[in-house]
């Protein structure tokens, strides 16, 4: 299994008339580790939420051969597409391993939920190990540090058997040392998924993306490789203008940046 | 010699842990079943037999609202239809035996047209019986599933769960002829056979409702451990993150929403036998909120403290509401709001909150988190 590739074609989302995503085409391969980047409000995140049904959207969205607009959230999950959002949302009252469960089991039979659980599923125990909370599994969720609900929240998308990752700023308010675990953790689950990551952290995209898509007023404006998007002009314009800072920030000040180092 | 030893390594920590459920419920059925009867007359019996009723209720709010974080605050409706669902059988089997067609009420203020066609089902026990338990889940299915679709919750679904039940006492006030109206179902003399003014059939009617809490205790508990109970306290938590992990949250919350509402049939109809009425005011606004309460003050994510909560009580209202008639609206009014407000978890809960302030880490008393 090496993932589900995503084929997005002229999308569109509109908010009482403003276009938060404007026509975007995007093609993502299987088993890519895909960066989506752009300033604050070119559509990253509304993207993201068209493709997983969240808002209404027109246009074309495959994935495996099946359109996904139109269809209510839980059947675009069953379908194998995982998401996480901006803040962390684990199931704080119950314990990592309760979650990974409930991840795992939406598909069960009315048998296997009125039951007790007896043993752990196979698939839990492997997302335990992938993302290392296997000592943390009987704490409950919500006593866990900043980072550790992360990883926890792509585990539980691992237990889902996605084939399709959507991370919606994974690292904002990491250590460093969480940052570097969590690229690492990206680089094995990519390994056999697809990953979307929206991130705002240059260096961290840098690092980890093995292609890149710019994102800017609801446009596509550069798809690549990371040289290739860096070099292209139009993105120094709009944004790689801020690479050049030394701390990365969770959240840019402004909704669109203007270039002032690098142009 | 090797059974004896391996049995008698457990620490016993664990087998304390291991046994505490089945002895707690060990422990109920004694002193339902055999302490109760015995050191109670006659009278104080049948008030526990109504108050067990509304323990049956409470069993179901914890389920509903303790674990999955729906305010039932209507579950007169579901108590009223199983309790006029049994009534209107007794009725028709008090004027059966004493060679009529007609409920005695019905005689006086009927239309003089017979016997309306939606009563005449109820003269066969075992429809009667499934009716009791079949026709709140089916009101409660029918509702949920428009309103957990259409993703209403919390506050509007309270109020809406209210409006249901006024309406309900309100329509049968307006039906004088069919269903005795204001003074609703009374004067019932048999039960299956059994006359109700014999005080060891009274008894019967108590042990009855005494096992009927157990077998639902342990069916709530059952549920509680459950994956679905797991389940049910993430679509509480956070129904956004569940319907991303691929389940719809809506028939989460039908499943415990329509358990909830066949327990108050069931309480609605034990209630009939045991205190010999049914009636509009008694299943309305303020009764409505009355089966919450209970749960509420005892603790209503706990089972045990939903079902002791809510036998306190009423307990405390037949006693104060005689002393006092006018003050314990009141007092029901402020219980509730301080319970809710102030202690969530209930008096189940009181033991950590105490603790945890004791050892300073009071952070999160109210398991509240934004």
């Amino acid at each position: 299994m090496s993932g589900e590739g995503l084929t997005v074609r002229d999308l569109r989302v509109t908010f009482d008339g403003f276009k938060a995503v404007d026509g975007v085409d995007l093609d993502i391969r299987p088993g890519d580790l895909r960066f989506l980047i752009g300033p604050n409000g070119a559509g990253k995140t509304t993207l993201v939420d068209a493709v997983t049904g969240l808002v209404k959207s027109t246009g074309s969205v495959r994935f495996g051969g099946e359109e996904l607009i139109g269809k209510p959230v839980h059947r675009i999950a069953r379908m194998g597409i995982g998401r996480t959002f901006q803040t962390a949302t684990v199931f704080e009252e119950l314990t990592v391993l309760q979650n990974l469960d409930i991840a795992a089991g939406a598909g069960r039979g009315v048998w296997t939920m009125l039951r007790r659980r007896k043993d752990i599923p196979e698939a839990v125990t492997k997302a335990l190990e992938t993302t290392g909370l296997t000592d943390l599994r009987d704490r409950p969720a919500g006593v866990l540090a900043h980072g550790q609900k992360q990883w926890l929240e792509i585990g539980m998308l691992l237990v889902q058997d996605v084939k399709l990752l959507l991370l919606d700023e994974p690292v904002a308010g990491m250590s460093h040392d969480e940052r570097e675990a969590t690229g690492e953790l990206l680089r094995r689950v990519s390994e056999d998924h697809t990953v979307v990551v929206i991130e705002h952290d240059m260096d961290f995209m840098r690092s980890f993306a093995r292609s890149v898509s710019v994102l800017h007023a609801g446009k596509v404006l550069s798809e690549g490789s990371v040289a290739e998007v860096q070099a292209d002009p139009r993105v120094q314009e709009v944004y790689l203008g801020r690479a050049s800072e030394p701390e990365p920030t969770p959240e840019p000040a402004a909704v669109s940046v203007p270039a002032t180092e690098e142009t | 010699m090797t059974t004896t030893t391996t049995t008698s390594t457990a620490p016993p920590v664990a087998l304390l842990a291991r046994f505490r459920v089945p002895a707690g419920f060990a422990l109920g059925a004694v002193l339902l079943l055999g302490a109760a009867p015995l050191a109670l007359s006659d009278f104080r019996l049948s008030l526990l037999a109504k108050y067990l009723c509304y323990a049956i209720v409470a069993v179901g709010v914890s389920l509903a609202w303790g674990r999955g974080g729906l305010m039932v605050l209507g579950q007169g409706v579901f108590f009223g239809l199983g309790g006029y669902a049994m009534a209107m059988h007794l009725k028709l089997a008090d004027a059966a035996a004493t060679g009529e067609t007609l409920p005695d009420f019905m005689q006086l203020y009927g239309t003089g047209d017979g016997l309306p066609w939606w009563w005449a089902p109820f003269a066969n026990p075992a429809f009667a019986l499934a009716m009791t338990v079949l026709l709140p889940m089916a009101v409660a299915a029918l509702l949920g599933f428009f309103v957990f679709q259409r993703r209403v919750k919390g506050a509007y679904f309270a109020i809406l769960s209210q409006a249901l039940a006024a309406a309900l006492a309100i329509w049968l006030v307006g039906q004088q002829a069919t269903t005795g109206g204001t003074n609703g179902l009374t004067d019932m003399q048999g039960f299956f056979g059994y006359s109700l003014d014999d005080p060891v059939n009274q008894r019967m009617v108590y042990f009855i409702i005494a096992v009927v809490l157990l077998l639902l205790m342990a069916l709530a508990r059952q549920l509680f451990v459950s994956r679905y109970g797991e389940l049910l306290i993430a679509v509480r938590d956070s129904e956004e993150r569940v319907r991303f992990l691929g389940y719809n949250p809506a028939s989460v919350k039908l499943v415990a929403y329509v358990i909830a509402a066949g327990m108050a049939g069931l309480a609605g109809a034990l209630f009939v036998p045991a205190v010999g009425i049914i009636s509009p005011a008694l299943i309305g606004i303020v009764p409505s909120i009355g089966f919450v309460i209970g749960a509420a003050v005892g603790g209503r994510a706990s089972l045990v403290g939903a079902v002791l909560g809510a036998i306190a009580v009423a307990w405390a209202q037949s006693t104060l509401s005689d002393a006092f008639p006018a003050a314990w609206t009141y007092l029901q009014g402020l219980l509730f709001v301080v319970a809710v407000g102030f202690l969530p978890g209930g008096l189940a809960s009181l033991g950590v909150v105490l603790r945890k302030r004791r050892a300073g880490t009071g952070t999160r008393t109210t398991g509240e988190t934004v």
